[in-house]
């Protein structure tokens, strides 16, 4: 009881604050940039008098955290980090963001912003633009006397080579789920899509070549219990030295080489294009973080000034120099910052910009289930080091719930 | 004065009413509004409005190899726990009923797990688990045993949580146990011993069959528990990999707060709420008897 009196007496005490003081609410993910922002939040508060209330979530937690505080119509969040590919349809449909139709977007490229309009209107800032590369380490490939691969062939030889009991020839996610965005490229690689014209497609004959590869090379010599990794299992396996080649997200370079957290030193690491497959090179480039305001939000004009610092070229070239590879386009035409960039950042952005998809994943309201179930067939294809008969019909009925939940939603058939 | 005659007249009222106000708006109130979602198609994916449709979530879920799945790894996840933790429990409790050196500081240790919090002991068991670095192989390792993928596997999951289970509550049976042990009456114990009976038969025959009742209050909390646990597989495995450690509350989870299929999640926590009464309810029919 005393707890409770002590709960109410604190609130309203925060009510009473509130009334008197600017103050917004704002949530970021655990996420470099989300870290990045926190720590320089103080000046934004020194020069405008706001005083920021920051929360910081997991980005799964953030997720939910969103929904179910605008879904019971009770949130106070003026400000949020939001992932496009993974909630601006279902965010949209159910009116949660507040259209940004005041802020300026040239700075930004085309298909960054393609993702994150509705109509004519635009609901999202985009922040980080992530494209896949293969990470490796140097020094291992020149012991063993390989060249960085180029091609789905090399890059099998190469993952064989490195591969021994104690380091793991070549890591990438394999936990279903997880799986799915790292596992795109490689689809694309084989010329197969995760949907065509509004319809599951990850069952082709293509996009399934796509699947038994990854499994066929992660399964074989990737680390062991692979299938219940995500980047966060494997990052700590590259950084003590147990991994030889890694694909993930380009986002993550900042961390493997922070020398407090890895054993491998910094001129270890290099960073290489995705290798390419029968069907070229196309790794995924996505806007995989965005800021928004919230519809229901009470300090709107407070709420914009924060998206406009948060979101500013300055913090955008802040944070590159921290490796954090921004959406906007000019940090990465400014010369003094890309001095301080790793150079193989810079090409694999060129590169993925101009020949990449701008998806990582099925792009939909429920992709959080259509995720499970194409993890399930990623699973069973790693399992099985991707010779499991049983694939394609897997890849049938996966397809088929994932038709189902498009047309739950009123997406089937629409592009 | 007014005031003093209606509390006085109202006592009986008034005294039971916080806990009756917070049982009905913390307990019923979200079991019965979770009862009602089922029979709608609540999905926020879907950006629809909220639309009564009958049994039409039962027959989806109820359809769904998953869910069918998961039942079956509720129960069996729950089993294995529940019964190794009775038996541990158990002999650990007729251990320290015995008087010995250093009893309080063991009982002590035994303890400790109780007092963990869920979600750090299952953040600590994944590094301990970890497959590479972990030091559960190099344990194995050292004493010349075959690695294992403890939780990153599919077939070894559901047993290395049931692990992590028993270290953590096999100290609460042990507890109930000894609390137990220490108000049977001296007088059987002598005039077995006097007749002339074994420990073994003390055992079979006085000990356990007067225990009876405390070991089935001890189970039932416990497969109250076991049934509802989230905490540690949410840490641990989020339900991997693949589904392989999925039970019902972690795919009720799901449905909710990561598909948004609010009217389906809700089809499932029913179920799970009538299980856990159910399986609650046929164990106190057996502890009834055993005290009959």
């Amino acid at each position: 009881m005393k707890k409770f009196i002590f709960v109410i007496l604190a609130s309203l005490m925060v009510i009473g604050a509130s009334a008197q003081t600017k103050e917004i609410r704002v949530l970021l993910a655990n996420h470099p940039y989300g870290d990045l922002l926190k720590a320089a939040i103080p000046e934004f508060e020194q020069k405008t008098g706001i005083k920021v209330n920051l929360e910081q979530y997991q980005e799964s937690q953030l997720s939910t955290k969103l929904a179910t505080e605008f879904a019971t119509g009770s949130s106070t969040v003026d400000v949020f980090m939001t992932r496009p590919l993974q909630e601006a349809k279902m965010f949209y449909k159910n009116g949660w963001y507040k259209p940004l139709t005041s802020y300026d977007f040239s700075d930004f490229p085309k298909n960054a912003l393609s993702v994150v309009s509705f109509g004519s209107k635009t609901y999202t800032v985009p922040i980080v633009t992530e494209w896949q590369v293969l990470y490796y380490r140097i020094d291992l490939l020149k012991k063993a006397g390989i060249k960085v691969p180029t091609t789905f062939a090399e890059l099998e030889a190469a993952a064989k080579k490195l591969n021994t009991p104690d380091v793991a020839g070549i890591a990438s996610r394999g936990k279903g789920n997880a799986a799915v965005t790292q596992i795109s490229s490689f689809m694309y690689n084989y010329g197969g899509l995760f949907l065509n014209k509004g319809k599951a497609a990850f069952n082709t004959k293509e996009a399934l070549e796509g699947v038994k590869y990854y499994g066929r090379l992660i399964g074989t010599y990737g680390p062991a219990g692979v299938t219940a990794m995500s980047w966060d299992n494997i990052m700590p396996l590259f950084q003590a030295g147990k991994v030889a080649m890694w694909t993930d997200a380009s986002v993550f370079y900042g961390n493997i080489i922070d020398p407090t957290k890895s054993q491998v030193p910094k001129e270890s690491v290099g960073i290489a294009n995705v290798p390419a497959g029968p069907k070229g090179s196309h790794p995924f480039i996505v806007v995989s973080w965005g800021m928004a305001v919230s519809n229901k939000t009470k300090n709107a004009d407070l709420a914009n000034q924060f998206l406009t610092w948060a979101t500013s070229p300055e913090m955008a070239k802040r944070a590159l120099i921290a490796n954090i590879t921004m959406a906007r386009n000019s940090p990465w035409a400014d010369k003094e910052v890309l001095a301080q960039v790793n150079p193989d950042l810079v090409t694999t952005r060129a590169f993925a910009a101009k020949n990449g998809f701008p998806y990582d994943r099925p792009y939909m309201s429920a992709v959080g289930e259509a995720r499970d179930r194409i993890g399930e067939l990623i699973v069973e294809a790693i399992n099985s080091k991707g010779t499991s008969p049983t694939l394609q019909s897997t890849a049938d009925k996966m397809a088929a719930k994932v038709n189902e939940l498009l047309e739950d939603t009123g997406e089937y058939g629409v592009q | 004065m007014v005031k003093t005659g209606f509390m006085e007249r109202n006592l009986r009222v008034i005294f039971p009413l916080p806990a009756v106000v917070f049982v009905v708006v913390m307990m019923v109130f979200p079991v019965l509004y979770t009862l009602a979602l089922s029979f709608t198609n609540w999905n926020l994916t879907s950006g629809m409005p909220i639309s009564f449709v009958g049994l039409r979530s039962y027959i989806r879920v109820f359809s769904e190899p998953r869910f069918i799945a998961a039942i079956g790894r509720t129960f069996a996840f729950t089993g294995m726990a529940m019964t190794l933790e009775t038996i541990l429990g158990l002999a650990i409790a007729l251990v320290l009923n015995r008087e010995f050196l250093g009893k309080g500081l063991v009982k002590l240790f035994l303890l400790l797990p109780l007092v963990a919090t869920p979600v750090a002991v299952g953040i600590v068991f994944n590094l301990f688990f970890d497959p590479t670095i972990g030091l559960a192989n190099w344990a194995l390792t050292m004493v010349g045993l075959p690695k294992s993928e403890w939780v990153s596997n599919a077939a070894t999951v559901l047993p290395s949580l049931v692990l992590v289970d028993v270290w953590q509550w096999t100290p609460m049976i042990t507890l109930i146990c000894l609390a137990g042990l220490a108000s049977l009456p001296a007088d059987p114990f002598e005039s077995a011993r006097v007749d002339g009976a074994s420990s073994p038969q003390i055992f079979m025959f006085i000990t356990l069959p007067m225990l009876a009742p405390t070991i089935l209050t001890a189970m039932i909390l416990r497969l109250i528990d076991a049934l509802k646990t989230f905490d540690i597989i949410f840490a641990m495995t989020g339900g991997g990999p693949g589904y392989a450690s999925e039970t019902l509350n972690i795919l009720g989870f799901k449905y909710s707060f990561e598909y948004f299929k609010m009217g389906q999640a809700s089809v499932m926590l029913v179920s799970l709420f009538i299980i856990v009464l159910a399986s609650s309810l046929g164990i106190m029919k057996m502890r009834a008897r055993s005290e009959g």
